[in-house]
């Protein structure tokens, strides 16, 4: 690369006619949460005792939390490894992450029952629960993402303190604060990414042993005791693919190019961690002999058909290939593909799997449930979109750059 | 990040490596009451003494203050054209399936909680709000609960059911084997009603050995099988039937306690935090170690 990146807040329009619907989207979707707050959830969702977790659980927490994934999977390549060349992608796909974790926690607090003892985890350990392992990480993962986070914090505000009027005495303190804070964590940070390496591997496979104590009651297809390997293993395939994805929708919306250099590197990365998932969901499949299952025509059957064919066989081939890595609009596809995989995994383990032996009706998410859901990822993405415009965190072409020849070799070597 | 020198590393990463290892010798003593004593009682129900009088049903009402229409009209039979499972409002509920055997007598099984010796919910629930009391009774707390219904989600035989229409402090119902009642010395309340000494209050070990001698006695009368007696690790609750109570009522389970893989897996993980903690010192490791080549390269 010979132009030089650097983190910078955009400068463009916030509101655009995309920004506004996006907004009506998260207006229905608040307007329906109000409703669950005041009635409970039996008003707003089609949940019922029978079947007690719905898409609130399936998509908004363990798509969720799945497709946050990008955020540790970078932090591992860019400053666990040292890989220098991917610092540009590490920033964006912190935010997405530490956005995703938000929700997942505020998605969790709204399914539970008794929102207001969201806290009751920390204070109340049972230890053998894979619900509390995931919770707990959860939560420190979460503060560690904040953490993480600091520094572009401070960046932003060092040297641009400019508090008016009354205030104005408090610019001087704040600033040597802002410096101490990012002397210090600079220090530190790497304690953090390292924690938050493995938290997540923890948190992500914890999540896959959620419903292997719901026993019989979940479809042989997905009911096996390597379901945490597989959570862990996907969520590690589906990092890279949503970092692909987000940086060209960013790069798309902004109007940046896409940093194809970087991204068909990573896209390079992905065939063989999505191949080991592959291995290891076939492998169960054919120890556990459950590809009987497959002969009769279900729900279930066809749900899983899907999620292996077109979420992980068929990408898997594409990211192979050099042509789908060279071309911006294949590697797309390619990362839609595996996101979509991963997300539809996530609803099958947590509703399509799910057959109670006794029930009046199945499952399907109310209007309700859907728009709370969709209304959720309307405000991450406004969230987003507001943060990137007031913090250094996409990379642009710096035009101030002055390269001093150690580095640009080092540059253009890359 | 950038100038960190090796020794400053190695002690931060001790003190977390110490904090963390601090946190593990806490966590064992955090976990929920399990209690699995000898003397824990149960209730066999010799489903062919039962007449489907649901007088049962209004009992469990009456004794946990649910509302409840009075006892003659639970008479009415046609209740049993559908299946009906507990919920909030009925924490028992007594189900009728027809005989094959014999037609004009037919199965009427009473449902309820079947209190686990190994509960699926206690294992699961996140802050610890269910426990295996010694006297067998499985119950829930109303002061940790914070409405996840992960418990219903583990369940085996599908029991537990929650307020979905509670906007403020729902709460999960399920049968708590009249707790309060039985402390004070008072039977259950719905065997205290029973008119037909269907359902027999006492101790777990005694309830297999009277089961076994029914069933030995009347061999034509019931179905070899005592359904609870090794279902998941077995229950406190046993039936006898005249039919395989699997085959209508009960979910086919096999005998190892419900929560067993899922705890063998979440143990395993974090046994004693060693995997955990390796896999810090294995990144530090890597991060260190390419860190330093990064330096030697651009140096």
């Amino acid at each position: 690369m010979v132009s030089y990146m650097k983190p910078a807040p955009i400068t463009k329009k916030y509101f655009t006619p995309g920004v506004f619907v996006l907004m009506l989207i998260a207006l229905n979707g608040i307007a329906f949460l109000l409703g669950r707050l005041f009635f409970g959830i039996g008003a707003v969702t089609h949940l019922n005792n029978q079947y007690p977790w719905g898409i609130w659980i399936g998509v908004d927490v363990a798509a969720g939390v799945a497709l946050a994934a990008g955020g540790f999977t970078t932090a591992a390549l860019g400053h666990v490894m040292h890989r220098s060349h991917y610092h540009d992608i590490v920033r964006p796909a912190l935010l997405t992450a530490l956005l995703g974790y938000t929700f997942v926690a505020l998605s969790v607090s709204i399914d539970i029952g008794r929102w207001y003892y969201i806290w009751h985890p920390m204070i109340m350990w049972n230890g053998s629960s894979a619900l509390f392992e995931v919770g707990i990480c959860v939560m420190i993962y979460l503060t560690v993402l904040y953490i993480e986070f600091l520094p572009i914090v401070t960046e932003r505000f060092i040297n641009h303190v400019n508090l008016k009027g009354i205030f104005s005495f408090l610019n001087k303190p704040i600033e040597r604060l802002l410096m101490l804070l990012d002397k210090g964590l600079s220090k530190v940070m790497f304690v953090f990414i390292i924690a938050g390496v493995v938290l997540s591997t923890l948190h992500q496979s914890s999540l896959g042993t959620l419903m292997v104590i719901a026993g019989p009651k979940m479809h042989p297809l997905w009911q096996t005791p390597i379901l945490p390997l597989l959570f862990l293993l996907s969520a590690i395939s589906v990092g890279f693919p949503m970092v692909i994805f987000e940086s060209m929708i960013a790069a798309r919306s902004f109007g940046l190019k896409p940093e194809m250099e970087i991204l068909s590197r990573l896209g390079s990365i992905v065939p063989p961690i999505l191949g080991i998932y592959l291995a290891f969901k076939l492998g169960d499949m054919f120890i556990r002999e459950t590809f009987v299952y497959l002969t009769s025509f279900n729900t279930q059957s066809v749900m899983f058909t899907i999620e292996v064919l077109f979420g992980v066989i068929i990408p898997l081939r594409m990211f192979l290939s050099k042509a789908v890595l060279k071309s911006p609009l294949w590697l797309f596809i390619a990362s839609c593909l595996v996101i979509f995989g991963v997300l539809l995994n996530r609803i099958n383990n947590f509703v399509t799997a799910y057959t109670p032996p006794y029930s009046f009706s199945s499952y399907f998410p109310s209007f309700g449930e859907i728009s709370v859901t969709v209304g959720f990822i309307a405000l991450l993405v406004l969230l987003y979109r507001l943060i990137v415009f007031n913090f250094p965190v996409i990379s642009v072409i710096d035009r101030h750059y002055t390269p001093r020849t150690k580095y640009a070799i080092r540059g253009s070597e890359q | 990040m950038e100038k960190q020198s090796r020794r400053e590393f190695f002690k931060t990463t001790a003190i977390v490596g110490s904090a963390i290892a601090g946190l593990s010798s806490n966590s064992t003593k955090a976990a929920p009451k399990n209690i699995l004593s000898e003397d824990r009682m149960g209730v066999l129900v010799d489903t062919t003494a039962c007449i489907g009088c649901r007088s049962c049903e209004w009992a469990c009402k009456t004794a946990h203050g649910i509302e409840t229409q009075s006892l003659e009209k639970y008479s009415d039979r046609t209740v049993f054209k559908n299946m009906r499972r507990p919920d909030v409002n009925a924490l028992t509920v007594v189900n009728e399936y027809a005989n094959h055997q014999n037609a004009q007598l037919p199965t009427d099984v009473k449902i309820q909680c079947m209190h686990c010796d190994h509960p699926a919910c206690v294992s699961a629930c996140i802050v610890g709000a269910f426990s295996k009391q010694e006297n067998g009774s499985v119950i829930w707390d109303t002061k940790k609960c914070i409405g996840c219904r992960y418990c219903m989600v583990a369940c085996p035989f599908q029991v537990p059911s929650f307020e979905y229409n509670k906007a403020i402090n729902p709460e999960i119902k399920k049968c708590d084997f009249c707790f309060e009642r039985t402390k004070v010395g008072k039977l259950p309340a719905c065997v205290e009603i029973c008119p037909v000494e269907a359902l027999t209050y006492g101790p777990r070990n005694d309830l297999i050995k009277i089961a076994r001698e029914r069933i030995k006695r009347n061999p034509d009368k019931y179905f070899d099988y005592i359904y609870g007696e090794y279902e998941v690790g077995g229950t406190s609750w046993m039936y006898i039937g005249n039919q395989d109570l699997r085959n209508v009522a009960f979910p086919k389970l096999g005998d190892k306690p419900a929560p067993g893989v899922s705890e063998a897996i979440q143990h395993g993980i974090f046994a004693y935090f060693v995997p955990p903690v390796s896999l810090y010192a294995l990144l530090g490791g890597i991060m260190w170690i390419t860190k330093n080549r990064k330096n030697s390269e651009e140096e």
